[in-house]
């Protein structure tokens, strides 16, 4: 069989390697992803007579009074953590240090679930409340966005999941593309980080 | 970033980058919930929220995500997806955003209006 070719040396016509060019593509469709559904934030937010909407027997004045600020604070801290943790594997991995470089991606993954403890906690709290997507147009868009926002959270954690485990083996024969791997999963990563730092001031604290 | 080869010194200045970015990403995480607290009116508090979100995403783009020297494609290829990101948000203000139904109806005011209406008999 033939090998793929591109995988490590760069394409001479877009000077990266092709996994690279690949994800950048990717991450430009998630843009527009997560760009209509901030479209849709803006819409509905500007259409309605009060924001968030006025739940009948309940008194607030701003999101802050009904979404958990302290701990969506400490879920940023978490998720640019994570990010940090990243680069940090991507950067011993490319010394050489394999062993560093698996830590660094364990305590990623620790962060993805510590994250997605902390989501559950949050939801949890609201459904017992009784407020759900469809309770109104505000719990409605925070759902969508944070839900969606959560599952890249998921997707991210099996990916890092499979390369730490089965997926390292790589590292024996082919060190660099597995460093190129580590560096793909990473700007996914970190566009996952990205959105969460919109998202979080958006729709918690304004 | 990964084309060309780098050297463990060359690596161990971006660690050092990569640390002061942490730094810097958690003082302004605080900043932005700090902001919140003091509730500004809507004006100011959507600008300096946005700004500061701003700053915190360019440099996980920047530096986390090396396009602070990448390849003209990606860089290319991502200019055409900010501006069709902007069209995207633009698209309320384009349209007709005056009203948009709801399907929901604040209780006060149908109140104020049914008050209002009820006043002319």
């Amino acid at each position: 069989m033939e090998e793929i070719p591109y995988t490590v040396e760069p394409r001479p016509d877009t000077g990266l390697y092709n996994g690279k060019f690949g994800i950048w593509m990717f991450l430009a469709s998630e843009v527009m992803l997560f760009g209509a559904l901030f479209s849709a934030y803006v819409l509905l937010r500007t259409g309605a007579q009060a924001w968030p909407p006025v739940i009948p027997g309940e008194s607030y004045m701003t999101a802050m009074e009904i979404l958990n600020v302290p701990l969506a604070t400490l879920n940023t801290a978490v998720l640019i953590l994570s990010s940090v943790t990243v680069v940090l594997a991507w950067a011993n991995l490319k010394m050489g240090d394999f062993a560093k470089g698996k830590m660094y991606i364990w305590i990623t993954i620790a962060c993805s679930v510590g994250f997605m403890v902390i989501k559950t906690i949050e939801y949890s709290s609201k459904f017992a409340h009784g407020w759900g997507p469809s309770t109104n147009n505000f719990f409605g868009i925070y759902f969508t966005m944070t839900g969606l926002h959560g599952l890249h959270v998921v997707g991210g954690l099996v990916v890092w999941l499979y390369l730490v485990t089965v997926g390292s083996k790589m590292w024996e024969t082919e060190p660099e593309r597995y460093t190129n791997r580590i560096e793909v999963t990473g700007l996914y990563w970190h566009f996952v980080d990205l959105v969460w730092i919109f998202l979080f001031p958006t729709i918690y604290l304004l | 970033m990964s084309e060309h080869e780098m050297t463990n010194e060359e690596i161990q200045e971006h660690i050092k980058v990569y640390l002061k970015v942490f730094a810097a990403l958690l003082v302004l995480t605080g900043v932005t919930v700090g902001v919140a607290y003091v509730h500004l009116p809507i004006g100011p508090a959507v600008a300096v929220a946005l700004i500061i979100a701003s700053i915190k995403g360019s440099l996980v783009a920047a530096e986390f995500m090396h396009l602070k020297g990448e390849k003209k494609w990606v860089v290319y290829s991502l200019i055409l997806t900010a501006f069709m990101f902007l069209v995207c948000l633009l698209v309320p203000v384009l349209g007709d955003s005056n009203y948009v139904e709801t399907g929901w109806h604040n209780p006060l005011i149908v109140d104020q209006e049914a008050a209002a209406g009820g006043g002319h008999h």
